[in-house]
């Protein structure tokens, strides 16, 4: 679809949200609308896709409280404003749209939390992505690191860069449009994808030498991946049949970025289908690893213990391998980084743990 | 110099040998009460150098404003501190008071434990003479300068005088030096002293500013002006016109009466019988009464009252134990009232726009040991005031305000053996002083105050004082809760207010524009979101004495509404405003004023409005505001009239409440579980 196309697309169904409470206060009515429910409650498998979606829960907002009330002031706003932006062709961030609420009165948004979650509020509504709201996230900060081209569109036109020749040792910074339009991949001689959580292990690989021995190519995360992010990961996994593995910190949180990585995000699940990976596998470190390489550890706090509860609660992590790693770390009461493979000298991760996870997986 | 007494005393050595104990007869007579005070001056309260420039001038003051009101006189007393060197201060208090006959003018200034008032049996704030001329002794004894008093009585004829005193500290008689008569320009009459003292200024807790703004408050009819060591002036102006009444002098009661307090007053008696010794020399003792004591005591009624033995005492101080006795008359006191409490501390405490001024309470007065007193209490909530630590206590004897020994004090022991916690205060286990935005003020009147010390700093605490000033505070802490409860439901309902009010219609506007079709009509969607009758109460000021009140009344139901709004308004501010009102039925004598709104449609609406002028106009606090007519769960913005209101409300007419429900629905919010 052309990118025009998509604009007025999206701005067709958020005029339609608009007509819908003008048409109920017109009626007399209390506006009302109505969006799935965004709760782990409310994610179940899309067996089509393999990823988890949202249910059929819905949760209903309506005039009667400030909240409800408030959300479709901000809506009737936020539609004004993306016309504004189609019509000028501009486009904003999300941080730049919770500062123009400055002038919204009662819609003005709080803080940028408030912002964000309007702009998924209007996705799930209309079934459009935020970028065809010509809304875009914060740079995304993650990079790419590897044997692999991408071919987009600079200021000086479209460039094809390799993700080792022609890049800094940080590698290759993800726009936030990684879209076919925008955006082409030339796989070259990548065998597999490894996404990691911190810059430090990120770098120890690098300087190792770890993806031009493999053929890896390596992907940081920086902390819970960024939209763009996991949909560059997808679409190597998808359209190049790289496999994918994660490589964390062994915590509660870590175990969020790969649920979020592999089988979409809560936040997200009306999207997940563009965004997930279903077949990405998890690294480590487990449970299973503290023991086995005997790791040095810290103790969980209540918040690690309650995250990991609540883990066992939530449907994606309701596999054999997650529920057994789950309660193995609930039961020893510790968690671990990456970078505590160090213990074993520099090389200990590139040359013995990796080697020795991938093996087992299959992909070496 | 007063001070050639003590280097004279002590540095002279002994010429010749005599008796020890000699010469230590004639020292022991050479000690006089000025000396004795002078030994001892922390029992005065000069105990410090920030209290001793406190106490000087809450003497002066004190003294100042029981002259006015002894005069009839709408006190304005105006008082200077000058720093004149290190440590030292010139401090001048001036009165337009009656003034002091010229001949007095020494004792009263230059003589300790002199004056009208050590004799009488009446509230005063002073309640000893040993105040203003201590301040002049002490002054003198630290910088070594005299006072300066000047006075003038009223008359054409009369000239002003003014005169230095210094106090022989051995005598206890005043020395004056420089008595002249002057012209006083400007002046019909008043007082005017000026004195040097050692002392040091502070502010805060404790301060003459403090002193000042709490005087101001219990003594609404007085005007105070200050003017600090830096020059600044502050003036705490008169809230009221109204003179307090004249506090009367009393005959002793005889209940709580001692027996050295028996035969002190029959010896002093004129009387010619004990019977008519207990009749005419004590209070509520009538025929009946003295018959029936005598009786009981087995004592000769007709002896006369000096041959009254140890035995007879006691057998007269049991039979009145065991006699019914009227309390004492209480005319005699001379409370501030709850009307002028909440005057004074609304004009003084304006400044911190407190969010409610608790109705105060003024108790009925109760006698103990003969003496009557009254308990009065007052509390502030909210605004700027402080919401950090400890509420702020304002303690008052007699209209003097208290600054010291807090903790000592039976008005600081009763706050802090209530529980605060349920009336809307915060308090650590339910005990002690409570936390939060609060100031609580507590009066207590009597003829006598029982302080802890001379320094009058601390009531005493005794059963029936306590168990008063507990009463007196949980009345007006539960004015207060009632507060606080109204407030919470009102920031629940007025959410609902800004949704109709600001975010429909700007929904509504907004999705007009951005469609190209007109703003709709929002009239159905309201009535359906609030299904309430609101009424609003706005205040327009009108300068210090002027209010305009309007309540805003909408019928945000579905159904045409009848029903009435009652209000109590101070009487005397009332005008044609009020009455010349389409929706105004009647007032009765106590200004609880009445007014019928008839057949509002749904989504309309109506405004009451009237004027207040005077000087209670402010009192009036437009939250306390009564419907009748209506079931209280359709309405919002006001209180069903209470049952003991005394006024026959509006029976509830209709039953149909149309489709009346309230529901609340809670929002699920997506989990945070951590995404981009």
């Amino acid at each position: 679809m052309a990118t025009n196309d998509r604009h007025k697309l999206a701005l067709d169904s958020l005029t339609g949200v608009v007509e819908g409470i003008y048409d109920q206060l017109d009626g007399g009515q209390i506006p009302a609308m109505s969006l799935p429910m965004r709760s782990k409650k409310n994610i179940e498998f899309d067996t089509q896709h393999n990823v988890w979606k949202y249910g059929d829960l819905r949760t209903s907002r309506s005039a009667k409280t400030v909240n409800g009330a408030v959300m479709m002031l901000r809506t009737v706003y936020t539609a004004d404003f993306i016309n504004e932006m189609i019509r000028d062709g501009k486009s904003s961030t999300l941080r730049e749209m919770y500062y123009i609420s400055e002038g919204w009165n009662n819609a003005k948004f709080h803080s940028q939390d408030e912002s964000n979650l309007l702009a998924e509020d209007m996705e799930t509504i209309t079934g459009c992505m935020r970028e065809d709201f010509k809304l875009r996230p914060e740079e995304s900060g993650a990079h790419v690191f590897g044997d692999v081209n991408f071919t987009t569109s600079t200021r000086k036109g479209m460039k094809t860069m390799n993700c080792i020749d022609d890049v800094s040792e940080a590698g290759f910074a993800v726009p936030y449009n990684v879209e076919e339009d925008n955006f082409q991949i030339d796989p070259g001689n990548a065998k597999f994808v490894m996404a990691i959580e911190t810059g430090g292990m990120y770098a120890r690989l690098i300087e190792n030498g770890f993806p031009e021995k493999h053929d890896c190519v390596l992907v940081h995360l920086s902390g819970q991946p960024a939209r763009s992010t996991r949909r560059l990961i997808k679409r190597l996994n998808e359209e190049h049949n790289l496999p994918v593995t994660v490589f964390t910190d062994g915590d509660p949180w870590s175990f969020r970025i790969f649920a979020s990585v592999a089988y979409g995000a809560i936040k997200t699940a009306h999207i997940s289908e563009y965004l997930a990976t279903p077949t990405a596998q998890f690294i480590g470190i487990t449970a299973s690893d503290i023991l086995n390489y005997n790791l040095p550890t810290d103790a969980l706090s209540d918040k690690d213990t309650g995250a990991l509860n609540a883990e066992l609660t939530d449907p994606r992590f309701a596999d054999e391998f997650w529920t057994t790693e789950i309660q193995a770390m609930l039961a020893m009461k510790k968690k671990s980084e990456q970078q505590a493979l160090a213990k074993y000298g520099l090389d200990y991760v590139t040359d013995h743990y990796l080697p020795e996870k991938l093996t087992d997986m299959g992909i070496l | 110099m007063p001070s050639d007494e003590v280097v004279k005393g002590s540095a002279s050595p002994p010429e010749k040998k005599t008796a020890i104990a000699h010469k230590l007869a004639t020292k022991q007579q050479e000690i006089s009460v000025t000396e004795f005070f002078e030994k001892n001056k922390q029992i005065l309260g000069f105990d410090s150098r920030s209290k001793s420039l406190l106490m000087g001038i809450k003497e002066a003051v004190d003294n100042s404003l029981d002259a006015c009101e002894e005069a009839g006189i709408l006190p304005d007393v105006e008082v200077t501190v000058e720093k004149v060197g290190d440590e030292e201060y010139r401090i001048t208090i001036e009165d337009n008071g009656p003034g002091i006959v010229h001949k007095m003018m020494p004792n009263v200034f230059g003589r300790l434990l002199y004056g009208s008032r050590f004799h009488a049996l009446r509230q005063s704030r002073g309640q000893q003479g040993i105040g203003i001329s201590a301040t002049v002794m002490y002054g003198n004894i630290t910088t070594g300068k005299p006072a300066h008093v000047e006075s003038l009585i009223e008359g054409e004829d009369e000239v002003a005088w003014g005169m230095d005193i210094v106090i022989d500290t051995k005598t206890n008689r005043p020395i004056v030096t420089n008595d002249k008569a002057f012209t006083w320009e400007g002046k019909e009459h008043g007082t005017r002293i000026q004195y040097t003292i050692k002392g040091r200024y502070i502010t805060g807790k404790q301060s003459v500013f403090e002193y000042l703004k709490n005087t101001a408050i219990v003594n609404p009819h007085a005007q105070v002006v200050f003017h600090d060591p830096e020059g600044k002036r502050y003036l705490f102006e008169r809230a009221t016109d109204i003179m307090p009444p004249k506090p009367k002098e009393i005959k002793p009661h005889p209940e709580g009466m001692e027996i050295g307090d028996l035969l002190k007053y029959a010896s002093n008696s004129s009387q010619k019988t004990v019977s008519a010794f207990l009749k005419n020399d004590f209070s509520r003792i009538t025929d009946r009464i003295a018959k029936e004591i005598l009786e009981k005591s087995k004592v000769n009624g007709d002896k006369k009252p000096e041959k009254i033995t140890r035995e007879d005492a006691i057998a007269i101080l049991d039979a009145i134990k065991t006699t019914k006795i009227m309390a004492p008359p209480t005319d005699c006191l001379s409370p501030i009232g709850d009307n002028l409490i909440k005057k004074g501390l609304m004009h003084v405490l304006d400044g911190l726009r407190p969010e409610y001024y608790a109705t105060p309470v003024t108790r009925s007065p109760k006698a103990v040991n003969g003496n009557p007193f009254v308990v009065e209490a007052g509390i502030v909530y909210g605004g700027d005031i402080t919401s950090e630590g400890q509420v702020q206590i304002l303690r008052f004897a007699n209209r003097v305000p208290l600054l010291y020994q807090q903790g000592a004090c039976a008005i600081t022991k009763a706050i802090s053996e209530m529980d605060w916690r349920r009336y809307g205060l915060e308090q650590r286990g339910g005990k002690g002083i409570p936390f939060g935005p609060a100031i609580i003020l507590v009066h207590v009147a009597s003829t006598k105050v029982p302080f802890t010390s001379e320094g009058k700093e601390a009531v005493a605490g005794f059963p029936e004082l306590q168990s008063e000033i507990g009463l007196a505070l949980r009345l007006c802490a539960r004015n207060l809760k009632s507060h606080l409860n109204k407030m919470e439901r009102k920031k629940k309902t007025h959410a609902k207010f800004e949704i109709v009010q600001e975010i429909l219609p700007d929904m509504a506007k907004k999705a007009a524009d951005h469609l190209g079709r007109p703003v709709p009509n929002l009239d159905r969607t309201i009535t359906r979101i609030m299904n309430v009758v609101w009424v609003e109460p706005t205040v327009k000021k009108d300068g210090k004495k002027a209010r305009t009140i309007t309540y805003t009344v909408y019928n945000y139901t579905s159904l045409e509404r009848t029903f009435r709004l009652h209000a109590q308004l101070p009487k005397e501010c009332v005008n044609l405003s009020l009455f010349s009102h389409p929706l105004f039925l009647d007032m009765n004598e106590d200004g609880k004023a009445n007014w019928e709104v008839r057949s509002i449609p749904p989504s309309a609406h109506v405004e009451i409005s009237f004027e207040l002028k005077g000087d209670m106009a402010d009192t009036f606090d437009a939250d306390d505001i009564y419907f009748s007519g209506l079931n209280p769960v359709m309405v919002m913005g006001a209180e069903m009239l209470p049952g003991d209101w005394g006024i026959k409300g509006m029976e509830i007419v209709e039953t149909d409440e149309g489709d009346f429900v309230e529901e609340e629905e809670e929002e699920m919010e997506a989990e945070d579980l951590g995404d981009e």
